[in-house]
């Protein structure tokens, strides 16, 4: 299974996280820290897959924003980059053209899709139609005045 | 706006935080959208990393709104904020239920992503009833049935005794036939977890696993339309599928194992099919369902041809482009080393994988590559191995020295045929890495050394020449120092390195030393006294000097004025009795071992080992009496330290194994002979005599059984060794046990060059003990010649439980002396046990049946070996009972269960072990149907930690 999920910009800027296992905060804040230096350290041409503790890191860089994953042993490393590819696809097709800006204003849609496409670390379904459709969905049941426009701009 | 500073977000956040609190507090009840837009802000200043106290009531609010954003953005935020006030907890739970119950599929969708989300204790006790009947009802939606299942799957790994087995079990495993690809998807997760906990329930999974992926493989490329990738079928479906096969051995049914073969070709032949696409998404799905394949291929090791098709499918990934393809190739070849099928196919691959080593720019990579050559190297392939590695250990990451150098140094002992070939290695492994080489290593080098007599003149030779670089590695002085104060003599007759010259090379590096190999080295000199008398007047100068007897260091000081004295007042032949050259160390698992798998945890490691023992008996092994020369040593040896892994010196007269010093003290008062009060030693204890190591074997007829405890419980978690050993003797065994019945294997090896004659070994029950255990002996040949073994079978049968063990007398004729001995059997009664794995619910369910207070022993103790949980957990399996895993809440404990069989009945038996790690301490508790055997089980197992 997937034990947790990291998203975070080239600069060490994590914009979503998401947890399968429980921890206490403290540990997650330290875990996000460690993991962060390891990858931005690597190289470019280095494999996808790292070993950090007793779990495994399978991650990937797309545009200015890392996708990374902690998997354990016996998971499949290539199928988990593909998890990612797939989330990305998801974020795309819902955000058309999906850019860093678009996760960190509407973090809230980045979280609900991937509650669509992972529940509990596991894959739940890998239809890009059924998972998408679900949050299109969902966003007809919304109000008809949306407006973040007030949302804090930082 | 982007905050030109951290002061300037943190102080913009004050003010929104500010705002929003003062909304919340406000007289005006807000609305649900305004509480939306607030709770939202609140989540949006948690993720970036600001701690958020409040807020959570007016979440919990918004759940039961009607509006859907609203209630989406509450169970989000209550989902990243958990929290345990048990009102608000009370308050969710409710509108979960609530939401549960809506038939609604969107809500009742929110609410299962809540409860996985949350995944918490208290969530499981709240519906870890209700989640299976939603899974299962024939009107639940396909979407909500996929989230109920991994949300169940959530709960049973954090609670698994929360979550009740019943009907729903087999109809869960139907899922798999199901039309809807995303339902299968979602249920093969759910019941792969299931079936490793509990393979019998979940057996039928099997065959339909086999057909469903047989469909997905064989169908065409379109023909799953959404679910497929890139122009691979389902590969996340086919991963899953082949994960849960893996949960089991190859199918009995031919017709089911016949499809399996045919899928896991099927899918080796798509290998070699030119892409579809050019995308690495296509590659990559491909390619994982490839490897999902070799690995249930390599778990299977049944079939040769699958296994050597995936040996040569992953040699084409070695030399793949993409360092992903060939970092999994690395890490699959691995495992498929251990095959006996696929082992020397592998081996084809050295040059490729050593050419790794030397050029992958990826450290994670080299590092696998250093798996693979460790995991690939036999007799035939050691030396260049080994020579690769040590090249590769001078440029090598500092991340992974430690680990290398532990490798290196245990293949340079497994397969070392040459010993000086070994000891050359471990010295070069010191001059490459020194500060990598741990105790382990640097104290099995003298170990050896001290055993094989054959290679003790070249270890001197070698370590006095390292010496003489003007800068070497302490750990250098430290071994080179122990090996000449045993060894100097056996070079001394060379002019070049008399014992001066051996004297001033060690003491040129002594005030560069660390205060222990100082100590270490001060132990040398006075065995330099004992060895070399001409010198002694020069060492006992060096000892007086005021820097040695005035010495700050208490140790140093101690051992400078003891060993001064004990030079100037001691005869001669005191002097050598104290000073005798170190006893062989006993046999034993080497230390090394358990160190690296101590850093690399169960698993991989240990299977190879294992696996490997079995290939090729190393050094260790086996009962071959002369191969090394392990005696009862009654002396406290440095041991203490050097075992790690917790089998006891092979004592008779010796006290308890300290851990650190005063074993001299404790020699000495044990011994007729005491001279002076000798310093309390550190570490490395090597003057300690060898005072009783000639008296196992009395010149009398002697009659006293060799109550040597300690070996005796060696052997209640394991099945072979030396049961016991002097001069003369050594007696090997070997058994094995299968419910009530075993046989046993006893091996009598004369170590002398003289017949043994009139050689009698009986097997003696006590009264008690004959009714309830039956043992068959065949008589063996009265003659034994020199270096010659003969074999006896015992034949065992356990009529009911019992408490004593058997007792082996052996009496025979050496030379003109009649030799009279006993040593205790262990024919113990956990020796029949049965393993018996259940769930958590039904052992906690027995755990209750047997709450009698009879049924119950217990037993608090300190611990006598180093706490660790893999070794702990290697014992209780050793036990012969099952170790189930994830059953006690506090993941520290250990508890076992298994089924005692005797003649006339069964007796079940569940334990539990709580380590105490800050007090050293155990508590060990069995429960049986039988007191006796309760208390039996205890005493046994009580030893064992």
């Amino acid at each position: 299974m997937i034990h947790f999920i990291l998203l975070f910009s080239r600069q060490g800027k994590l914009r979503l996280q998401k947890w399968y296992t429980t921890l206490p905060d403290k540990e997650k804040k330290k875990i996000i820290r460690e993991i962060v230096q390891i990858i931005l350290s690597r190289n470019q041409k280095t494999s996808s897959f790292v070993d950090w503790k007793d779990l495994k890191l399978v991650y990937k860089r797309y545009a200015s924003l890392y996708f990374c994953c902690a998997i354990e042993d016996q998971d499949n490393e290539l199928l988990t980059l593909e998890v990612v590819h797939r989330y990305v696809e998801l974020l795309d097709r819902y955000f058309g053209n999906v850019c860093e800006l678009d996760i960190i204003f509407n973090f809230e849609k980045a979280y609900f899709i991937l509650d669509e496409f992972i529940i509990g670390g596991e894959v739940q379904e890998t239809s890009k139609r059924s998972a998408v459709k679900a949050i299109e969905d969902s966003d007809m049941l919304q109000e008809t005045v949306e407006e973040y426009m007030n949302k804090p701009a930082f | 706006m982007k905050g030109k500073s951290k002061e300037a977000e943190i102080k913009r956040i004050n003010k929104e935080l500010a705002n929003i609190r003062s909304k919340f507090k406000g007289d005006k009840a807000l609305d649900g959208y305004s509480k939306k837009k607030y709770v939202c802000k609140l989540l949006f200043i948690f993720l970036l990393g600001h701690d958020i106290d409040f807020g959570h009531m007016e979440a919990v609010n918004l759940l039961s709104s009607n509006r859907y954003t609203e209630k989406q953005i509450g169970y989000l935020f209550i989902s990243v904020l958990v929290n345990s006030n048990s009102e608000l907890i009370r308050l969710i739970n409710n509108a979960i239920k609530n939401d549960l119950a809506s038939r609604n599929p969107t809500f009742m969708g929110l609410a299962l992503h809540c409860i996985a989300n949350v995944g918490s204790r208290e969530m499981a006790e709240a519906f870890a009833g209700e989640i299976p009947k939603i899974l299962v009802a024939g009107d639940t939606m396909d979407s909500v049935k996929q989230s109920a299942a991994l949300c169940l799957l959530r709960l049973y790994r954090t609670s698994p005794d929360l979550v009740p087995m019943g009907d729903w079990t087999s109809r869960v495993v139907h899922l798999l036939n199901d039309q809807h690809l995303g339902v299968v998807t979602a249920a093969t997760s759910l019941i792969t977890t299931l079936a490793q906990k509990n393979p019998e329930e979940f057996k039928t999974s099997v065959s339909l696993a086999v057909s469903r992926l047989s469909r997905i493989v064989t169908s065409a490329s379109t023909d799953l339309q959404d679910y497929t990738y890139y122009f691979v079928p389902a590969p996340w479906l086919s991963v899953k599928l082949l994960r849960l096969l893996q949960c089991y051995p190859p199918p009995e049914d031919p017709a089911v194992r016949g499809r399996l073969t045919e899928c896991l070709e099927t899918i080796l032949n798509k290998a070699q099919e030119p892409p579809k696409s050019k995308k690495v998404q296509h590659s990559n799905a491909k390619n994982a369902v490839l490897f999902e394949a070799i690995s249930l291929i390599i778990h299977h090791d049944s079939e040769p041809n699958l296994l050597v098709r995936a040996c040569n499918q992953l040699g084409q990934f070695l030399q793949h482009r993409e360092t992903n393809l060939r970092y999994l190739a690395l890490e699959s070849m691995c495992t498929l080393a251990s095959s006996e099928f696929s082992h020397e196919a592998v081996k084809t691959h050295i040059e490729t994988v050593i050419n790794a080593l030397k050029t992958e720019r990826d450290v994670s990579v080299r590092q696998r590559a250093v798996d693979l050559l460790y995991a690939m190297c036999d007799r035939s392939n050691a030396q260049q191995i080994v020579a690769e590695m040590l090249n590769y250990l001078e440029t090598a990451d500092y991340s992974i020295r430690e680990e290398i150098v532990l490798k290196v140094a245990i293949l340079a002992e497994k397969y070392a045929v040459d010993y000086t070939w070994y000891v050359d290695t471990i010295l070069n492994l010191i001059r490459i890495a020194g500060d990598y080489v741990s105790e382990e290593v640097w104290y099995r080098v003298i170990q050896i050394v001290i055993n094989r007599d054959d290679v003790q003149g070249y270890a001197a030779k070698t370590v006095f020449e390292a010496l003489q670089a003007p800068a070497c590695h302490e750990n250098l002085v430290k071994v080179g120092g122990y090996i000449l104060g045993e060894f100097g003599n056996l070079i001394a007759g060379d002019p070049r390195s008399s014992p001066l010259i051996q004297f001033n090379l060690l003491h040129s590096k002594f005030h560069l030393c660390s205060v222990p190999t100082r100590a270490l080295l001060l132990s040398t000199y006075i065995k330099f006294v004992n060895l070399f008398p001409e010198i002694k007047t020069t060492i006992q100068d060096v000892l007086r000097s005021d820097s040695q007897l005035k010495n700050a260091d208490v140790e140093l000081q101690q051992r400078a004025v003891e060993y001064l004295r004990l030079s100037t007042i001691a005869s001669t032949d005191i002097l050598a009795t104290v000073l005798e050259e170190m006893p062989p160390f006993p046999e034993r698992e080497s230390s090394i071992l358990a160190k690296l798998k101590k850093k690399k945890g169960p698993g991989t490691v240990t299977d190879l080992e294992e696996i490997k023992k079995e290939r090729s008996s190393d050094m260790n092994g086996s009962a071959e009496p002369a191969s090394v020369n392990a005696s009862a040593v009654s002396t406290p040896s440095p041991s203490a330290d050097l075992l790690g892994l917790g089998a006891a010196p092979l004592a008779n007269s010796a006290p308890p194994p300290s851990s650190s010093g005063s074993l001299l003290v404790d020699v000495f008062s044990d011994s007729p002979s005491a001279v002076a009060p000798l310093a309390p030693g550190s570490d490395d204890n090597f003057a300690s005599p060898d005072l009783a190591s000639s008296e196992v074997v009395s010149e009398e007829p002697a009659d006293t059984v060799h109550d040597a405890d300690e070996l005796f419980h060696k052997f209640v978690c394991k099945n072979n060794g030396v049961l016991f050993e002097n001069q003369l003797l050594q007696i090997g065994l070997k058994s094995e046990f299968r419910q009530n019945l075993g046989r046993m294997f006893i091996f009598y090896g004369n170590k002398t060059s003289t017949q043994f004659l009139n050689f009698t070994p009986t097997v003696i029950c006590s009264d008690d003990l004959q009714s309830s255990l039956n043992l068959q002996t065949k008589p063996v040949d009265p003659t034994v010649d020199g270096g010659a073994q003969v074999q006896q079978v015992v034949n065992i049968e356990c009529v009911s439980d019992f408490m004593e063990a058997p007792i082996l007398n052996i009496q025979f004729r050496y030379g003109g002396t009649f030799q009279n001995l006993s040593v205790k059997l262990p024919i113990t009664l956990n020796k029949f046990f049965q393993p018996t794995e259940m769930s958590s619910q039904d052992f906690f369910q027995r755990w209750k049946q047997l709450s009698n207070p009879k049924q119950e022993v217990q037993n608090i103790f300190k611990a006598k070996h180093p706490m660790d949980a893999e070794i702990t957990k290697a014992k209780i399996i050793g036990f012969g009972s099952a170790l189930l895993e994830e059953v006690d809440p506090n993941p520290a404990n250990f508890v076992g269960a298994g089924i005692i069989h005797t003649k006339t009945t069964q007796i079940g038996c569940l334990l539990r072990l709580e380590p105490n790690l800050q007090a050293q301490m155990y508590r060990l508790t069995l429960r049986t149907s039988k007191e006796a055997v309760s208390q039996r089980l205890c005493e046994l197992l009580s030893e064992q930690f």
